[in-house]
């Protein structure tokens, strides 16, 4: 188990427990724990409801081009955008990881 | 004058699964019509992803969105459903003799003895861009989808954006306009390659003004629009005159005026009752992801069962004193509905 940090549009923190071998990306570690991420397209890189600003120093793997397009229509976007839904819990290195919802 | 269409079922959205609903309903002797904010139906397997293929439905073990909705196209044909496309459905008020009247985004009015209510994730709504008094300018400079081009002859406008909308539409309407602006938020732009080859080529040749690494971030005009503010990234602002301004920035599912029609709703969906997918409001029916109850999942195979349930009790509710009959297709095969009488 690992723990990731979610700070939710209200600023405050969430600390995370999660496993990383269940195939679990963050935005539904987000559902899980009821927080309030639509994940109105189930995670296809299609909707931007999962958009979050990654806070820590942690490596992710690169947007690919479908993350990359969304978040050229998604608003609020800075240098530290990613899509929830494409950065996948399933490596050890993640524990510590801390992100912020994205305006809605 | 419109008529007011007549039906024994009004489904609002015209997904997967308000399509099936029109098969099991008219299996039944049911006639539907079907409303979806979007122009074509399918939802959002022909609106966002029909090329994907979709791995869960029974008997497919692979099918691409798109030709799924084609195959349930084909599979209510025999039942003639009706379609008011391109319209939401704004409100829901029940009759004196308890058939409900419901009023599109265009006035069309259509008369139903029960509603079922199939809208997946809410109607597809244009995605508007956060900037604070934009609402105030709609119908009066700011669009969001080009309905008639002919509109922007010899005006001043301003396209926000980076797919495929924005740049086929600065290179149609670049011809027509006295001046366009297109605005991005990146240098990069994703769409079809040869479009993103135009726009640079008309930008080059002065015929558009390309502004990149820079975003919309206000309006000016008393009444109309009359200019727009961009903010560059680096290089502080610039006023530009506009008497249109149209952001295109792809569409996103909203709950919309559901919310007020008197159903039950909890966390963005309606409350339905697992006997039958009814709502609190006898005739009023909810399938597929937009309803929720204990150990709702959101899948397209769920929501064929909850139509299929639902036509039976919508028949109970519409026929009270008839007999309903359960009857296999491999015996009796399809028997479509014969035309309607005008």
């Amino acid at each position: 188990m690992i723990t990731i940090t979610v700070i939710d549009r209200e600023n405050v923190p969430h600390a995370l427990e999660t496993p990383i071998d269940m195939g679990l990306n963050l935005m539904e570690l987000c559902k899980s724990y009821d927080l309030p991420v639509l994940g109105t397209c189930g995670g296809m890189a299609l909707c931007a409801s999962c958009h979050v600003y990654v806070h820590s120093a942690h490596t992710l793997h690169p947007p690919t081009d479908d993350e990359l397009n969304m978040l050229d229509s998604a608003f609020f976007v800075q240098e530290n955008s990613r899509l929830g839904c494409q950065i996948k819990i399933n490596n050890p290195d993640l524990d510590g990881l801390e992100v912020e919802l994205a305006p809605e | 004058m419109q008529n007011t269409i007549e039906t024994d079922i009004l489904i609002i959205g015209a997904g997967p699964v308000g399509l099936f609903t029109v098969f099991e309903a008219g299996l039944l002797k049911m006639r539907c019509h079907l409303m979806d904010a979007l122009p074509q139906p399918g939802g959002q397997l022909t609106e966002i992803y029909p090329k994907k293929p979709i791995y869960d439905i029974p008997g497919y073990p692979s099918v691409l969105a798109g030709d799924l909705v084609q195959n349930l196209m084909k599979q209510i044909e025999p039942f003639g459903p009706g379609f008011t496309m391109g319209e939401r459905a704004e409100s829901l008020e029940k009759q004196a003799d308890g058939k409900f009247l419901v009023t599109g985004s265009r006035g069309t009015k259509h008369l139903a003895a029960t509603v079922f209510i199939a809208g997946g994730l809410g109607s597809f709504e244009p995605r508007k861009p956060p900037i604070a008094n934009i609402e105030q300018y709609e119908d009066h400079g700011v669009e969001y989808f080009v309905r008639d081009p002919e509109m922007y002859r010899g005006k001043k406008i301003v396209i926000a954006g980076g797919g495929d909308s924005a740049l086929d539409w600065t290179i149609f309407l670049a011809a027509l306009t006295q001046e366009l602006t297109l605005v991005h938020r990146r240098t990069e732009f994703r769409g079809a390659l040869d479009s993103v080859e135009k726009v640079m080529e008309l930008a080059e040749k002065g015929k558009i003004k390309l502004v990149t690494n820079a975003q919309v971030i206000g309006l000016q005009g008393d009444t109309t629009l009359e200019g727009v503010s961009i903010q560059h990234d680096t290089e502080g602002m610039i006023h530009v005159a506009a008497d249109h301004f149209i952001p295109l920035f792809g569409l996103t599912p909203k709950l919309g005026p559901i919310a007020d029609w008197g159903v039950t709703i909890q966390n963005g969906a309606v409350e339905v009752n697992t006997l039958d997918y009814s709502t609190n409001v006898p005739g009023i029916y909810a399938i597929g992801d937009i309803n929720t109850y204990p150990g709702k999942l959101k899948l397209i195979l769920c929501g064929f069962h909850e139509a299929t349930l639902a036509c039976q009790s919508a028949f109970k509710y519409i026929y009270p004193d008839k007999k309903l009959s359960f009857k296999y297709t491999t015996v009796t095969g399809i028997e479509g509905l014969p035309a309607p009488v005008v």
